[in-house]
């Protein structure tokens, strides 16, 4: 009925933490930057050396992982709700808004299915995002596209 | 029917991700896979809820509901593709823009 409200309302979420996430990356950056050419110049050392052995892929990398399965699967749940009617673009937006009974089995709906959608991705993200930091190949491959992506 | 269709789709997008990496980085099909992962992970949530209303999990049996969910996961894929290729417009103009 309304189930994709819980995961865009996580998509929010996650996207505000990614935003904040990819900027205090910046800043950090930046700090070392202003830390002299000798600073810089070990950073970048490192960095390449992170990448070539794969060790660790930021945190905001990854979130936009899970902003992407969220944000995705939402429009495309969206699209679903529209085509059964449940959603429709004139007030009150959800059919089942409508009468109380309904409004009812709706607020119940989102809050089993809506939760657990929202749960399941973000324990499938945690998977992904432990798999690409520990198992080789899948390192390999996200390491591979990050360089060439530096290049 | 929908289920089946997303879940393919992410199946075979995730498979040319890895298979041929140079490909999938430049069209960026890694968005594309998890778009529609997530969105075929939401709708095992929606079977599961199915099944424990005492429906079935996907319906298969009653070809009018399979044809409609049919067309449904078509204009679906449709939709992620849609919303990839717009991604993907948005991104190169940005990069030539600086």
């Amino acid at each position: 009925m309304a189930c994709f409200v819980v995961p865009a309302a996580e998509a929010v979420v996650v996207a505000i933490v990614k935003k904040r996430a990819d900027k205090a990356a910046k800043l950090q950056a930046e700090a070392l930057a202003c830390g002299g050419a000798n600073a810089q110049t070990n950073t970048e050392q490192k960095a390449r050396t992170k990448t070539h052995s794969g060790e660790k892929i930021s945190i905001s990398k990854k979130l936009g992982w899970l902003n992407a399965m969220l944000w995705g699967g939402t429009a495309l749940l969206f699209l679903e709700h529209v085509w059964h009617g449940e959603v429709v673009f004139w007030p009150p937006f959800l059919t089942a808004a409508a009468n109380p009974a309904d409004t009812a089995a709706m607020l119940y709906e989102i809050a089993t299915s809506g939760v657990a959608m929202a749960v399941l991705v973000t324990l499938v993200w945690a998977g992904m995002a432990i798999a690409a930091d520990n198992i080789s190949w899948v390192k390999a491959a996200l390491c591979k596209q990050k360089e060439g992506a530096n290049q | 029917m929908t289920l089946i269709l997303t879940a393919l789709a992410a199946t075979v997008t995730i498979v040319f991700r890895f298979a041929k990496q140079k490909t999938a980085e430049k069209l960026r099909l890694g968005l594309l896979a998890l778009m529609y992962s997530g969105a075929a992970l939401m709708w095992t949530v929606d079977g599961f809820a199915a099944m424990f209303a005492g429906e079935p999990f996907v319906e298969l049996q009653n070809p009018s509901v399979v044809a409609d969910d049919a067309f449904l996961g078509i204009c679906v894929l449709f939709l992620g593709a849609a919303i990839w290729a717009v991604g993907l417009i948005f991104k190169k103009a940005t990069k030539k823009a600086v």
